[in-house]
């Protein structure tokens, strides 16, 4: 979705503030919250990473609340709406409201009956191949970032099958696909900046579904140099 | 608002009635929510409180950057393991007794004279944790996230890292299962220094690629 998590590219948020000997966990309930969510998913199954992810993503007041806020309405509303617990009873332990993310899209919902097992066991791209980013923007849950609209890259690797975001965290059906390290040069996601110079590649993993070839190419060749350069030995 | 049906596919949940039309309930202090949610399914014994302890104690005390420290300073004494980290970093910690949750598809990103690496999760906080641990609030803020794919350079020299225009910056933004860890080079000057030592120069923002190992 056109969340409010999908940050990259995204301008006003001031400079980076690091704390210097900075703990795991700056609160007990902090790493209880973490520690609900990994149990959630590795042991109870009540839900999988996929669904965890859009669930904070539709927590209002997202960049308000601290990143362990932020987590504990994500599994709290998973745990709420798997029946697992009572809302209620949840409040009435907690002593106040309690809040939780805002509803999945309707038509995500509406729509999730059809999701169908599948995977694709070819991968479609190869290293070098030149590709386009043609993922639109959906109302469920993505991995492709917003500033990748549209982009021109080329495939850095070939990664292994993964599964489809918007499939896992919407329904049980299992459903992969591959994914690559797509490189694509800062000047030409952001071309009005002059802070992003020729010299500053972004590396996405993409997945499968959201790259087509280029037909005509957008970018030269001098990325591809780039990647022989720097391929793994 | 009335509370929603509770499908499998319906994660849409309503808050409980407000108390007066357009007037909510104050909320509940945070720690108070967490402790409620644990005790909830304690009560129901689904989850043992002596199981999140060790969850939190993993991660306090285990699965920290500690590990990538270790990583690191082996590849700088052995070229041969070097080889083997930057071709499967997963195979090559688990010989050194590392793994864990989020590293089944690790991969080294090694810096060179000319290029420089830096790790980015835009849209959550993916991370190597057997090596980096769980990253720190700056890695998890919407500044770091927004700014170091579009403006790199600034930010790292913002972070006290400035960078010759000559290096190249790659980002790496982990959107998918692959999860990055920075191989930094090796300091000068270092020649007779034991793995213990090399080990001291290696932090949590190395491994992410926003600082170098110093030599002081």
């Amino acid at each position: 979705m056109d969340g409010q998590h999908d940050l990259g590219g995204k301008l006003g948020y001031g400079p980076v503030a690091v704390e210097s000997n900075e703990p795991v966990f700056h609160h007990a309930w902090e790493g209880l919250a973490f520690a609900l969510n990994m149990v959630s998913i590795g042991r109870l199954r009540a839900y999988n990473a996929d669904a965890y992810r859009h669930s904070v993503e539709r927590v209002p007041g997202y960049l308000t609340m601290s990143y362990y806020e932020r987590l504990l309405t994500g599994v709290t509303t998973l745990l709420v709406a798997g029946g697992v617990v009572d809302l209620s009873e949840i409040e009435g332990l907690a002593g106040g409201r309690v809040p939780v993310s805002g509803p999945v899209a309707p038509s995500i919902r509406l729509g999730s009956e059809h999701f169908a097992d599948s995977e694709i066991g070819r991968a479609r791209f190869a290293m070098g191949d030149l590709v386009v980013v043609t993922a639109t923007p959906t109302q469920g849950h993505t991995r492709c970032p917003a500033y990748l609209r549209g982009a021109a890259g080329v495939i850095e690797q070939v990664y292994a099958l993964a599964h489809v975001p918007e499939v896992r965290a919407h329904s049980s059906a299992r459903c992969r696909e591959h994914t690559y390290a797509v490189m694509f040069e800062a000047c030409k996601l952001w071309p009005q900046d002059a802070a992003a110079s020729t010299s500053h590649t972004v590396t996405v993993d993409v997945f499968e579904s959201y790259l087509e070839p280029q037909i005509e190419p957008q970018i030269d060749g001098s990325l591809g140099t780039k990647l022989t350069e720097g391929a793994p030995t | 608002m009335n509370s929603q049906s509770n499908t499998p596919n319906d994660l849409g949940v309503a808050n409980s009635a407000p108390v007066l039309p357009g007037v909510v309930a104050p909320v509940a202090d945070v720690a108070a929510r967490a402790e409620a949610l644990r005790n909830a399914l304690v009560t129901r014994n689904l989850v043992a409180a002596e199981a999140l302890n060790e969850v939190v104690h993993e991660f306090n005390d285990v699965l920290t950057p500690r590990n990538g420290a270790i990583v690191v300073a082996r590849c700088w004494i052995d070229s041969a393991f070097r080889a083997r980290f930057l071709a499967n970093a997963t195979a090559a910690s688990a010989e050194l007794g590392i793994a864990g949750p989020e590293g089944k598809r690790m991969r080294a990103l090694e810096n060179t004279a000319t290029v420089h690496n830096v790790i980015v999760c835009t849209q959550c906080s993916c991370t190597a944790w057997p090596l980096i641990g769980l990253p720190p609030d700056w890695y998890k803020s919407a500044p770091y996230r927004s700014r170091v794919v579009r403006e790199a350079r600034n930010v790292l020299e913002e972070m006290g890292l400035p960078l010759s225009v000559d290096i190249e910056i790659r980002v790496w933004d982990t959107t998918g299962d692959t999860r990055y860890v920075v191989l930094p080079l090796r300091p000068q000057d270092t020649e007779t220094w034991d793995e213990d030592q090399l080990r001291s120069l290696i932090t949590r923002e190395c491994l992410i690629g926003v600082a170098l190992p110093l030599v002081r």
